[in-house]
């Protein structure tokens, strides 16, 4: 069947069994490779992406429930040669080691300090509890998105000054 | 890990949906938020014909306050009654269900009415709207049915629907009065299924008795299961310590719980027990207007 959607602003037609899970059109057939496949049983959040703004696991999505409407993955965090705020909070503070969760981590924050943007240290480990980062690095996880959050708030106060 | 191949409906309106249904019978399955039954698919425990997806009718979601009671539309997802803060103060144990349910990303896609439908036993919503008294509103071509919860669910993922039915509505009747609930959950970690959970709700008289109790099982019997005799003897007492303890008590008899990798049958039996205890104690704070 054919699906009609929005990926990382760009609108995409692809023809798919309907049984493609999400995570598989975007990896295999539109050859995005930044979303991982961890666990492929809903558990780990490697597979994160944003779905109409809202954080899912896209192991757990079939394809044809996505048309017309907007995916968002890590492909499409920065814009124009610049880090989104959340990518540059995982570069100052360090928050990846093995890399391998990092873009459903970014995405997940991304989504918080949109809808929330003065988390707390709890909301934030709130917002990430779907998603296991097995280098354990949490730590930095968390400073990263506050760290994001921050930079953000900032950059908003610059824009109404 | 794929689904075995599908014809796969996306019906424009509910007719369009109830139609499919009964004209492929057990062959079809709804799929609406799909937290539960992708899964399935994937390991291949199920492997309808047809599936027909019910994400594109409008009117099944949302919730709103209408002649007594709170509406939820079948398909609103677990993230949505989550942020219904306006709930507070009359059904707390909604409330407090909603942020326990699996993860963030899970209640992002999953939907009430699906898990209510999928009725695994280990599901939080079965015990939480068997302690509220929330009906619920099925279709069919041939028409509407209202079916308590209470009765509802009838085993490990099986339930009162039958396979030409959509669930459009859930209904909770707004307690009169001064009401309190919670729920609590055992779990070993955020997502997991409860090692055991209960759900309580109480609704206090003028003269401080308890006019209407609710206690709901969840992951500790074959299926969702109400407490009735524990619901029973709150019914019409001045809330004591020693009450509190009695109904506890009775509530954890009406545990069937199973050994498994989550602890053992009295374990769980006794959690039951001192979740029923405590939830008690908070909901009747709460109906007493008593920070909790």
């Amino acid at each position: 069947m054919n699906i009609a959607f929005e990926i990382n602003g760009a609108e995409r037609s692809v023809d798919v069994e309907p049984r493609t899970l999400l995570v598989d059109l975007i990896r295999t057939r539109l050859g995005m490779t930044g979303t991982h496949i961890g666990c492929d049983t809903s558990n780990c959040g490697a597979c994160t992406v944003l779905l109409d703004g809202r954080p899912v696991k896209s192991c757990t999505v079939l394809a044809p429930m996505v048309a017309g409407r907007k995916v968002t993955t890590v492909e499409g965090l920065a814009s124009g040669g610049k880090l989104h705020p959340i990518q540059e909070g995982f570069h100052a503070e360090h928050g990846l080691q093995c890399g391998f969760c990092t873009p459903g981590m970014m995405l997940v924050g991304a989504a918080l300090i949109e809808s929330n943007p003065h988390p707390t240290e709890d909301d934030i480990r709130w917002g990430i509890s779907g998603n296991i980062c097995r280098c354990t690095g949490y730590m930095n996880i968390v400073k990263a998105i506050q760290h994001a959050a921050a930079s953000k708030a900032a950059e908003n106060t610059a824009g109404v000054a | 890990m794929f689904p075995a191949a599908f014809d796969y409906m996306v019906p424009a309106s509910l007719d369009e949906a109830l139609g499919l249904l009964s004209r492929h019978g057990d062959d079809a399955k709804v799929l609406a938020g799909g937290q539960s039954l992708i899964p399935l698919l994937k390991l291949r425990f199920a492997a309808p014909v047809v599936l027909v997806d019910i994400g594109r009718i409008d009117g099944l979601e949302g919730i709103r306050r209408e002649n007594g009671h709170v509406r939820i539309g079948a398909r609103t997802r677990h993230r949505d009654l989550e942020s219904a803060t306006e709930l507070r103060g009359t059904l707390d144990a909604l409330l407090d269900a909603a942020p326990l349910i699996s993860d963030p990303l899970i209640r992002n896609m999953g939907t009430v009415g699906g898990s209510i439908c999928h009725a695994d036993p280990a599901g939080d919503w079965g015990a939480v709207m068997l302690a509220v008294g929330a009906e619920f509103v099925v279709r069919s071509s041939s028409g509407e049915r209202v079916l308590p919860a209470s009765g509802f669910f009838q085993g490990p993922f099986t339930t009162g629907l039958r396979a030409d039915e959509v669930m459009t509505e859930i209904r909770v009747p707004v307690p009169t009065g001064r009401s309190g609930g919670t729920y609590l959950k055992l779990e070993r970690k955020v997502g997991d299924f409860a090692s055991v959970a209960a759900a309580v709700h109480v609704v206090l008289g003028e003269d401080g008795r308890v006019t209407a109790a609710g206690i709901g099982l969840c992951a500790v019997a074959a299926q969702s299961t109400k407490a009735t005799a524990a619901e029973a003897a709150l019914v019409g007492q001045a809330p004591s310590d020693e009450v509190i303890a009695e109904v506890a008590r009775l509530a954890a008899q009406a545990a069937e719980p199973k050994a498994d990798i989550r602890g053992s049958a009295e374990y769980k039996r006794d959690v039951t027990r001192v979740f029923v205890q405590r939830g008690l104690r908070t909901a009747i704070n709460r109906a007493q207007g008593v920070a909790a």
